[in-house]
């Protein structure tokens, strides 16, 4: 099967249009700019390129995008304000659309208060441990699954990918148990990071993903490295991982995404509340807080995977397609 | 698609070196496997098994565990909440389908339409999934708040009575799938849209020469074309909406009157506040069988039609 790719997106391949003239459908028949017909779906160009086409397709448009912006955007905007706005000016009716003067002592009393700082860095410090333990684990099962392939190699497949079958909440008690008292070991794994990184690098989804992958590149590739002398090791290093970027890419923003977002799990290992995930130790002290202090917390607390998503919008998006339009 | 396939060169010659070669291939490769067998181990084969054998024990962790037979799901049973758990889980599920599931299609219908504004309506309506669910969840119990929150606002601004959203067991649940939708309609949109986008054109242009309206052609092309991804997506919906445990866990605690009680929360009730472990155990077997149901048609279901 193919590797993951990116979904075209259209946007990327609709010509640039040109001026805005002619947006008024015109009665005196200038040309108009048509719209884009480059690409056939359901609605038939050649209605959409009627007058009465048009109207409705800008009209639909005009809708779509003030109803996006109301029920996406406005409620971000909306956190965002209101962080800066008073106790008496939030509970104030009418409400105000703009806070009345601009401060961030609402963020700064949230930072302060909530302990942000600390909130943030243990979080950073589960998701950057996590994406590289997954990174290590699952990227050297997959080759070894895909190239090297064992006695057993695929009865271990089978076994990973169904763990894909028993959604995580479910057998979140008997985890809950291990991680307390790590059989053989006797370890007790709770409030300390590898009860978020040993659990998150056990991913049958990552392992699927990059042996898809993997399977997909060529063997006389390997084998010309095999002959020039090179160990599995270093064939993984220098040939494998550097054509594996694209999907290497997917796997490490999923990763560190979830573990960012994840909520249940942490709140069951970390109690203690040093060691709380930004999540938890909000979602702990939510109910103590003045509102407008909570609030400043919750923005704070979506910047880093809003920004994440700004800057890898497309590797998140090849991801989710990836793992569903292919299952 | 056979396992190892060693060219047939000239090693028939060196047979016990073939052998050597093959034990130090297999080793190699357990050695790259070992890391994530470890994990996987301890972290997610072994708890799976863990969970059928502690719904039938008594554990406590001192003593050691002793068999109970059934006795962990008579407890469970005889909890006047199991029943409300079952059914306000069940309902959840299906009013987030009704919401989570017909939405996103006809939104990514309209959105596949369109030819402006795209990369920002994709942008946006992504945007509440990459929040924190935590995030979300607390953001909508400030909108719901009946004196300040903005729904009574923007109802009030319309002259419209305020509701009591989270605090009336008449409108807990559905504030519940409320957010839960809000959250997470941007994956469903987005996966349709790249499906929609897969449908050859030549079909449409056929259905429209044979003249079938815009309504007729989604009805008998866009959704046979996308049949599979929506089958896929309503099992996997299914199995993510019946686990629902955050926005009861931080919205309502379960009440009002057991009103949003949902099994994972109630799971999670057993074993956190409740003491009893093993009952939370039994509840997760019962709801670990039902949602394997589902998998296994998922898994039919996408093996069937390997795209």
């Amino acid at each position: 099967m193919s590797n993951v790719t990116v979904t075209p997106g259209r946007s990327a391949q609709t010509p640039l249009t040109p001026g805005r003239e002619g947006r008024d459908g015109g009665r005196d028949r200038r040309p108009r700019k048509p719209i884009n017909t480059q690409f056939r779906t359901a609605v038939s160009p050649h209605q959409l390129n009627t007058t009465h086409g048009r109207i409705i397709y800008w009209t639909v448009l005009v809708i779509t995008v003030v109803s996006f912006t109301a029920a996406f955007v406005f409620p971000l905007y909306w956190m965002i304000t209101g962080a800066m706005k008073s106790t008496e000016e939030l509970n104030s009716i009418p409400p105000t659309f703009l806070p009345t003067h601009f401060s961030l002592d609402g963020y700064l009393q949230a930072w302060d208060l909530l302990e942000l700082g600390r909130l943030l860095g243990n979080t950073a410090l589960y998701a950057g441990g996590a994406w590289l333990l997954t990174l290590a684990f699952d990227v050297s099962a997959a080759y070894a699954l895909s190239k090297l392939r064992p006695v057993l190699g695929k009865v271990v497949l089978a076994l990973m990918l169904s763990t894909l079958m028993i959604p995580p909440l479910v057998i979140m008690l008997p985890a809950y148990l291990t991680v307390k008292d790590v059989p053989f070991f006797h370890w007790d794994l709770l409030n300390t990071p590898w009860a978020i990184w040993l659990p998150a690098a056990a991913n049958g989804f990552n392992v699927f993903l990059l042996k898809r992958f993997f399977d997909s590149i060529p063997r006389e590739l390997l084998e010309a490295a095999e002959i020039d002398g090179a160990s599995p090791g270093r064939i993984l290093w220098s040939v494998v991982m550097p054509i594996s970027r694209p999907i290497l890419g997917v796997v490490s923003i999923l990763t560190v995404v979830n573990v960012w977002r994840d909520f249940v799990w942490p709140l069951l290992v970390l109690p203690d509340s040093d060691k709380m995930s930004i999540s938890i130790g909000i979602a702990s002290l939510s109910s103590q807080m003045p509102q407008n202090v909570l609030v400043a917390s919750l923005v704070i607390a979506s910047i880093p995977t809003i920004v994440v998503f700004f800057i890898f919008q497309r590797h998140i998006m090849a991801g989710l397609t990836a793992g569903s339009l292919k299952g | 698609m056979t396992t190892a396939s060693i060219p047939v060169t000239n090693r028939r010659r060196r047979q016990p070196s073939k052998l050597r070669r093959s034990v130090r291939r297999n080793l190699t490769a357990y050695g790259f496997l070992c890391g994530a067998l470890i994990c996987f181990a301890f972290f997610s084969w072994y708890p799976m098994v863990r969970q059928v054998i502690l719904s039938f024990q008594k554990t406590n962790f001192v003593d050691a565990p002793e068999w109970v037979g059934l006795k962990n799901f008579r407890t469970v049973f005889s909890d006047p909440a199991f029943a409300p758990a079952w059914i306000n889980t069940a309902m959840f599920t299906l009013l987030a389908l009704l919401c989570g599931y017909v939405i996103p299609f006809i939104t990514a219908i309209v959105l596949n339409e369109l030819r402006h504004a795209r990369a920002y309506l994709r942008f946006v309506v992504y945007l509440p999934v990459m929040l924190p669910p935590a995030v979300g969840v607390l953001l909508f119990q400030w909108f719901y708040n009946p004196d300040y929150g903005l729904f009574n606002q923007v109802l009030g601004f319309f002259h419209l009575p305020g509701l009591q959203w989270l605090n009336s067991s008449g409108t807990a649940l559905i504030s519940l799938v409320i957010v839960s939708t809000w959250m997470n309609m941007g994956s469903g949109t987005l996966i349709y849209l790249a499906a929609l986008q897969t449908i050859p054109s030549e079909l449409y242009e056929a259905a429209e020469l044979d003249g079938a309206g815009l309504f007729k052609r989604i009805r008998h092309i866009t959704i046979p074309q996308t049949k599979l991804i929506l089958l896929v997506m309503l099992l996997l919906q299914i199995v993510a909406t019946m686990q629902v445990f955050i926005e009861p866990y931080l919205l309502t605690g379960g009440g009002p009157e057991n009103s949003t009680v949902t099994v994972v929360y109630l799971m999670y009730q057993y074993a956190f506040n409740f003491g009893s472990l093993n009952a939370g155990n039994a509840l997760g077997l019962m709801l670990m069988l039902v949602l394997m149901v589902f998998s296994a048609i998922y898994l039919r279901v996408s093996r069937d039609n390997t795209v």
